[in-house]
């Protein structure tokens, strides 16, 4: 009973130094901590072609894995690839253990008040349609009174059937809608951009295409930790310089995608000023 | 605490919605009757003198009562569906049958299987002797059936017909993987938009116990009607 009563107390006494421990300290300073070290460590997606994933010898690449790079050469070192997720990119950035989040994140106000999200947005995506070739959509007028296939939940499903007049069948997978898709239950698909634009170079749909340009677009945010204010300065002229000098639109074209309207844009206001 | 009934004052959600219920309610008034019809003739079918005939029953029983109603109508649209496609002007195909249809052809005989072993079930509990008496009076076999067998074997299963009627009209909610909007599919529609989850769930279970409620007090007035004296029902 005295062991017991000891290893309770040795166990609470360690949770709550542990705790402690692991207290947010002071504000970071990455921008030391990198030239210190060295290295730059970033989180990327290694899931999701063609933003982040892995070659065939098993190499981080992709548009964000290059972005990353960029700046890694900007500071003059190495780079380490952390493969981060959804659930877990946020969480890595607070605890230190990836300075810079280069990740598919969607810039919102509830992940601003997380982390600290570079301005100006670096990416967005919205959606569009994939669509059978010939089927005559061209503009978003043209769906009007048919049938589309698409997800369940998605944000921009009632625009698509209210302001656009689509009849939509919305399956809970991206499987099924496809499948419906292949089999002629609906002329077109619409889904996120990002997810709709990379099947284009994929032989398997070689029978569709994407004309329709892409609505409801939500921004994407490069992320560091959210008290490192100068770090988060210095990125900020980092991606500025990216869309001054058309980095963001090279890698489209470097992985198969289509120049964005997005991309176009701020290079224009980029080069404008 | 702030209660969001958005469809209330919504026009575009209300009638999303409502068709939504109106869905529901065609389905499950399509599938009963399907999958009653279907129970009687499956089980006047298991009387056949034919071995083949009885096997066949049996094993369409056996296939869709162990087998999932989900994986059944995701069978019937995704796999089967496209091999019965005709071709459309400008080239390509497209399905026959839209999800409508195969969403009330699965669910019918995914009821009906079970429909033939609670009719089964109640003409095994007519006694023999009942069956030689009207034998000997020279009914046929159809005849027995129609006017003695299937009237008291129906009286006798209607507690579990009852079950499965019940059963059905809320296994028509699965009918929302296959993009029929019914009402599960419209309230998730809502629900995503305007992220009011808890009042869109309370809704339709609200909805759907009014709607079976209907079916039970219905099972009920009909279980007093069919009563005869003296059987014990």
């Amino acid at each position: 009973m005295k062991f017991v009563r000891a290893f309770f107390i040795a166990t609470l006494t360690a949770f709550v130094v542990g705790f402690w421990a692991t207290a947010p300290a002071s504000a970071r300073d990455t921008l030391a901590d990198i030239k210190q070290r060295g290295k730059l460590v970033v989180g990327v997606k290694t899931d999701y072609k063609p933003f982040g994933f892995l070659d065939p010898s098993g190499k981080v690449v992709g548009i964000e894995p290059d972005l990353a790079a960029d700046v890694a050469r900007r500071l003059g070192v190495t780079i380490e690839y952390v493969p981060v997720v959804a659930a877990n990119r946020i969480q890595f950035l607070q605890q230190g253990r990836i300075d810079l989040m280069i990740a598919t994140m969607t810039d919102t106000p509830e992940r601003e008040g997380l982390v600290g999200i570079v301005k100006p947005n670096y990416y967005d995506s919205g959606a569009d349609v994939l669509a059978r070739k010939g089927s005559g959509l061209n503009t978003w007028a043209d769906v009007r009174g048919k049938t589309l296939c698409g997800i369940q939940g998605a944000y921009y499903n009632k625009d698509v059937q209210d302001k656009y007049g689509a009849t939509l069948q919305s399956f809970t997978g991206t499987a099924e809608a496809l499948n419906a898709l292949q089999s002629g239950s609906c002329v077109g698909f619409v889904y996120d951009d990002t997810f709709n634009l990379p099947k284009l170079n994929d032989p398997q749909w070689s029978g569709y295409e994407c004309k329709l340009p892409s609505i409801e677009a939500l921004p994407w945010g490069v992320a560091v930790e959210k008290s490192d204010d100068k770090f988060l300065a210095y990125m900020s002229d980092v991606v500025k310089d990216w869309h001054k000098s058309g980095l963001i639109m090279s890698l489209q074209k470097k992985y198969g995608l289509p120049v964005s309207e997005f991309a176009k844009r701020m290079n224009a206001e980029a080069n404008h000023k | 605490m702030h209660i969001r009934l958005t469809f209330m004052y919504d026009m575009g959600e209300r009638a999303r919605m409502l068709h939504g219920f109106e869905m529901t309610v065609w389905l499950s008034i399509v599938t009963i009757a399907a999958s009653t019809v279907i129970g009687v003739i499956g089980v006047w079918l298991l009387g056949a003198h034919s071995v083949a005939v009885r096997r066949a029953v049996d094993g369409y029983v056996q296939f869709f009562r162990n087998t999932p109603p989900l994986v059944q109508l995701y069978f019937f649209f995704f796999a089967l569906s496209p091999l019965l496609s005709v071709h459309v002007a400008g080239g390509g195909s497209r399905p026959m049958l839209g999800n409508l249809f195969w969403a009330a052809f699965s669910l019918s005989l995914f009821a009906g299987a079970f429909n033939v072993e609670i009719f089964r079930s109640g003409i095994e509990a007519i006694p023999r002797t009942t069956l030689e008496a009207a034998e000997s009076l020279g009914f046929s076999r159809l005849q027995t059936f129609a006017t003695i067998v299937f009237p008291l074997a129906f009286r006798i299963g209607l507690p579990a017909f009852t079950n499965n009627v019940v059963n059905l009209v809320k296994t028509t909610s699965l009918a929302y993987a296959i993009a029929v909007p019914e009402m599960l599919y419209s309230a998730s529609q809502i629900w995503s938009d305007d992220l009011n989850v808890p009042e869109m769930m309370s809704f339709i279970l609200v909805a759907y116990v009014a709607l079976v409620a209907i079916v039970v007090w219905t099972m009920e007035w009909l279980e007093r009607r069919l009563r005869i004296p003296g059987y014990g029902m």
